[in-house]
């Protein structure tokens, strides 16, 4: 009896060893994690998570250092698939952070614009196009909506134009059907 | 007597109620012009054409009207004469009820034709000839809408095997192909002797389902005399088996060649293309007559009192042609296409484009709605019907359970959507919608993933351009310093600290200076330099302000279009 | 609540009501007249010619079994589906309770008593059915979970079969009901007698010997269960014929089954029964046409509802030969449903326009 159990202690022992070292030599360098969380950010890279940009999140997020509730843009979804592959609970969106809302591009009031170019340097992913004294317009598809050129505009010309459906975004619906006991006596 | 042709079996298939005689007892009538035509840019697969007209504008009969815009697009046409009404978002003719820019126009009863003018293909160079029908706007008239230009491509080996022409026809209700050859089919044979030419295809097989036997007879006598003239045989035209979907295009190539096109390839690379009838017909119209696709044959059929088929100008609303025929009074509801593939219309005043073969009325008891969905029991009758050999309880599972890739995995885009597994599902699952749900799904998260990506590397190159122009700047600056050190090393300290600040001063005061004149803007509300005009520029710059502004209004729902 | 609201959640990505009737569904709009009940309706018409023999071999007592097995899955069904919530009539009259418990009462010898079979029926519709999700969601044959159960739980009762002609009705109730000791009409099925001959008393014993010995075991399965079989067999057929079930999982499993008895009674005749015994005896018949094609827990791809009924009737054969138990159809089809996902994984038929992996071109 007491063998067995020394044998079994002594396999455990070994074995948790084993994979003790294990973790320590194999440790993956260069983290895939970050780019696995990289890839799962929106890329709006719009710092309202508190880091400058969707990169240094998911760092900080693999470090362990950010929650995973930080990204509005993301929205429910973005967490839930985070909170998947990091094995994490999933948490709603953390409100100090922001809210999640439609998907929208900037436009520029083209009346307005005084060409100052403060916004094409505010604009993470160069969607704003024009030069100084220039008028400027933003390049709808490139935008991401992350709302970086409004604060620096001094005439207030930028808006958020929410992008609508079109027949071509439009999306089938889940064709929920599901049958509730109110029902069932007619049936 | 038709050509003995082997035939290959494709699997699965259904075969519901055809219910095709009651739209094929009168000829073709010619729709008379309605009192709006509601034509959208919209109208295939591809690129949104760019409006070539502006309200108020007078249109001919045949005058282009939409611009084919990027690789894959098709120009579209004024159905008739009159004047541009406007050019704003109407109701499209598509299940989701949401709108898009249309052309709308008022006819003005004159049915002026352009110029019309035969194309000389012969002495054009192929790329000629495609472009000519792209601006003809031709597109597949099967249902697919797909420019047709894209498909008179013989690919890599220059020359094609076959050339099959899909007059088969499966989806029951519907009979405009059907009516068509029985009516036209010198014209069709004369625009395969033109897709023939620029394919350099060797035969032409015309597939016909055997439950059309006066189309059969038809195309047979049109096609013999086509062999004559030509002075080959090389054009057959072949009766199949009747079975929902054998009109499916990778369906009836595999039917008529054994050939199976898979999903995501081009047919062309295995020497075969498909083409609809009425395709056919209209590259004639457009390359012989000079007319490009401004109308087409619709059947009107379903809960009406008269079923026919209609040759209606494109942008005709349904409601018209409806009426035509006389719906019952328990219409509830106008479908376009036929009951296995249709799209539900969100009303009747949606126009006819060109993917409308069928107008369809449907009542609550033509078409009752299904009984109540039960669970799957994998009977696997989805799988015994599936025309693309999918297992199709499968990717319900996991179409249900929204676990996409998987779904993906189990080749949920080789579904054509043909409504197979639906109608035999002895649980009633609407089968059919949770593949559609999936499949937007998929591509709206494949977009969204794409956007995202072309956003990480733009947001990745602009840093590393920051840290470029950081470093050009250092280097410059150390170069300056140094130059300056030469000069006068005692003052270095002194010097370096006042070079930065009038810089940001400066720039500080233009701030400040295009804030005051910003203000003064507002407060103007127009620009400074057109206070003092003439009254023509200013009528001009009027002119060009009101173009804007529609412009802007015309592009806030399509915001995501541009690209 | 209107008659029409079921529709309404049918109605995929309704945005705007316009002209549109919103109860209406997407296409196809029309719908083959086939249904869940309409296919378990004739799986139990097939099951007929099998108990008409079986009353005229055993007697009617089979019938009270049916009835009261009905009874219990209705029962259970219906507590079942008002616990989860689920609509009853609907769900009630589909006939997947009722398939199961006729296949119950069927497996279960015909004068165990009554509550035997009850009992048995309300772990397959509760335990095996409901609690792991209902109709369609089973990963295991209810009928063979109570079956295997049982067997396990009461090996004694699961073992007293009617003797072939005595049909006396009087008797068998007395042994449904307990009120009378039945020892007069009950007796050993053919497998239970050779699998007891061979296998405990008599070292010496052959297949002949003992199949010859006994009067109640026919020249072929046993008789009269051979007749009963047959019956089996003409259902079977019939539903193959009405396209409920497809050729491959019968064949499959008969095939198979006579391929390893055939094997093995070649090697030794005297150890092993003949494929022909093993094909019409006990449950094989029903399981062949009946069982192993139960699609909800069994393998769907083609190729894989050939692995799958081969593998049943390999387990089969080994269980009663080498197994302690009369019959192994149960326990080979549990075994085969644990393993059905995997098989239907690896043997997902190609796909139109990928069958041709070395050159999908001409």
């Amino acid at each position: 009896m007491l063998e067995a159990i020394l044998v079994m202690a002594l396999g455990a022992v070994v074995l948790g060893a084993a994979l003790g070292y294990a973790a320590v030599r194999f440790r993956v360098e260069g983290d895939p994690l970050v780019e696995k969380i990289d890839a799962i950010l929106p890329q709006t890279q719009c710092g309202q998570c508190g880091f400058p940009g969707c990169k240094p999140y998911a760092q900080a997020i693999a470090k362990g250092e950010a929650e995973i509730n930080q990204c509005p843009p993301g929205g429910d979804e973005g967490i839930h698939k985070l909170a998947d592959l990091l094995g994490r609970e999933f948490k709603s969106l953390s409100a100090e952070h922001g809210i999640e809302k439609p998907k929208s591009v900037a436009v520029i009031d083209e009346q307005s614009c005084i060409g100052c170019t403060l916004c094409i340097q505010a604009c993470p992913v160069d969607a704003i196009v024009g030069a100084a004294k220039q008028m400027h317009t933003i390049v709808a598809p490139l935008c991401t909506g992350c709302e970086l050129c409004l604060p620096p505009c001094p005439v207030d010309c930028i808006s958020m134009q929410p992008l609508d459906e079109s027949v071509e975004t439009w999306k089938w619906k889940y064709p929920v059907f599901k049958i509730n006991p109110a029902q069932q006596e007619e049936a | 007597m038709t050509a003995l042709q082997r035939l290959f079996k494709f699997h699965g298939g259904v075969k519901p109620a055809y219910n095709k005689e009651a739209s094929t007892g009168l000829p073709i009538a010619v729709a008379p012009t309605p009192t709006l035509l509601v034509i959208p840019l919209h109208q295939s697969i591809g690129g949104m054409p760019r409006p070539l007209v502006t309200a108020g504008e007078r249109v001919l009969k045949g005058q282009r009207i939409g611009g084919a815009d990027g690789n894959v697009s098709s120009a579209v046409h004024a159905s008739t004469s009159g004047t541009v009404i406007a050019v704003e978002m109407r109701l499209m003719p598509h299940t989701s009820g949401l709108s898009a820019l249309c052309v709308v126009i008022e006819p003005d009863g004159r049915d002026e034709w352009i110029q019309r003018q035969p194309f000389d293909f012969r002495s054009a160079t192929p790329t000629q000839t495609r472009d000519y029908l792209r601006d003809a706007g031709v597109v597949g008239l099967g249902g697919a809408v797909f420019p047709t230009y894209l498909k008179l491509n013989p690919g890599k080996q220059g020359k094609l095997d076959t050339l099959v022409l899909n007059g088969a026809e499966c989806e029951p209700f519907i009979t405009c192909d059907d009516v068509l050859m029985r009516e036209r089919a010198e014209t069709i044979l004369k625009g395969v002797a033109i897709m023939r030419e620029m394919l350099r295809a060797g035969q032409v097989l015309i597939g016909i389902e055997d439950n059309k036997p006066e189309a059969i007879a038809a195309m047979e006598i049109a096609a013999q005399a086509a062999n004559r003239a030509a002075g080959d045989s090389a054009i057959k035209v072949v009766s199949v088996p009747t079975r929902y979907p054998a009109g499916g295009a990778k369906q009836l190539i595999r039917v008529l060649t054994g050939i199976e096109v898979p999903h995501g390839k081009r047919s062309t690379d295995y020497g075969v293309q498909c083409f609809n009838v009425g395709t056919a017909h209209a590259i004639y119209e457009a390359i012989a007559l000079g007319q490009p696709l401004i109308s087409r044959i619709v059947t009107v059929a379903g809960n009406v009192g008269l079923a026919r088929n209609y040759d209606a100008l494109i942008g005709t609303p349904m409601r018209d042609l409806v009426a035509l025929c006389g719906p019952l009074p328990d219409s509830d509801r106008v479908i376009m296409g036929g009951p296995m593939m249709g799209l539900l219309m969100p009303a009747d005043s949606v126009p006819v484009v060109k993917a409308t073969n069928c107008v369809l009325v449907g009542s609550k008891q033509l078409f009752p709605p299904p009984p109540p969905e039960m669970p799957c029991i994998r009977c696997g009758e989805c799988a015994k019907a599936c025309p693309a050999e999918l297992q199709p309880f499968e990717m319900y599972w996991f179409s249900r359970a929204k676990i996409f890739g998987k779904a993906q995995e189990y080749n949920l885009f080789d579904c054509i959507e043909c409504g197979c597994c639906a109608y035999v599902c002895p649980s009633h699952i609407p089968l059919v919608d949770y593949y559609r749900f999936a499949k937007s799904e998929i591509w709206a998260r494949e977009l969204e993933k794409e956007a995202a990506d072309v956003a990480r590397e733009r947001y990745e190159f602009r840093l590393l351009r920051e840290e470029r122009e950081k470093q050009e700047k250092a280097a410059k600056l150390a170069a300056k310093t140094a130059a300056g050190r030469e000069k006068a090393a005692a003052a270095l300290a002194v010097v370096e600290k006042p070079a930065t600040t009038p810089e940001e001063d400066a720039k500080k005061a233009l701030i400040a200076a295009a804030l005051e004149r910003a203000k003064a803007q507002k407060e103007l509300v127009h620009p400074g330099n057109v206070s003092d005009l003439t009254p023509e520029q200013q009528a001009e710059v009027a002119a060009i302000e009101a173009r804007r502004a529609e412009i802007r209004e015309m592009a806030k729902p399509h915001l995501r279009q541009d690209d | 609540m209107p008659r029409s609201a079921k529709w309404r959640s049918r109605t995929c990505g309704r945005t705007i009501e316009q002209n549109r009737d919103p109860l209406v569904n997407n296409s196809p709009y029309f719908l083959k007249p086939a249904s869940v009940q309409s296919v378990m309706l004739r799986v139990l018409v097939a099951l007929l010619p099998g108990i008409a023999a079986y009353v005229w071999f055993f007697g009617a007592a089979i019938l009270l079994q049916i009835a009261m097995a009905s009874i219990a899955a209705l029962a259970a069904e219906a507590l079942m589906l008002a616990l989860r919530g689920k609509p009853l009539m609907l769900f009630l009259s589909d006939g997947s309770a009722l398939v199961t418990a006729w296949l119950i009462a069927l497996t279960f010898p015909s004068i165990a008593p009554w509550w035997l079979a009850v009992l048995g029926t309300l772990l397959a519709i509760i335990v095996a059915k409901h609690l792991y999700g209902g109709l369609g969601q089973n990963p295991f044959n209810p009928a063979m979970v109570a079956f295997a159960l049982m067997i396990v739980a009461y090996p004694q009762l699961m073992s007293q079969w009617p003797a072939a002609g005595a049909t006396d009705l009087a008797g068998q109730l007395h042994a449904i009901f307990g009120t009378r000791q039945i020892d007069a009409i009950t007796m050993a099925t053919p497998l239970d007698a050779l699998r007891t001959a061979l296998h405990t008393i008599d070292a010496k014993a052959s297949v002949a010997g003992v199949l010859g010995s006994n009067p109640g075991i026919g020249s072929v399965g046993g008789k009269g269960w051979e007749w009963v079989a047959a019956g089996y067999l003409v259902g079977g057929l019939w539903l193959l014929q009405q396209r409920i079930i497809t050729w491959h999982m019968p064949t499959a499993f008969l095939a198979a089954l006579f391929a390893i008895a055939g094997v093995f009674s070649l090697i030794d005749s005297t150890q092993f029964a003949g494929p022909l015994f093993h094909i019409f005896t006990g449950g094989a018949m029903l399981g062949a046409f009946f069982i192993v094609t139960d699609p909800v827990s069994g393998a769907t791809t083609p190729r894989g509802k050939l692995i799958f009924a081969a593998g049943v009737a390999v387990l089969t054969w080994i269980i009663r030969t080498f197994g302690a138990y009369p019959d192994g159809i149960a326990f080979a089809v549990l075994l085969m449903n644990i393993a059905a996902p995997l098989i239907d994984m690896y043997t997902q038929p190609p796909v139109f326009g990928h069958k041709d992996k070395r050159g999908d071109s001409p």
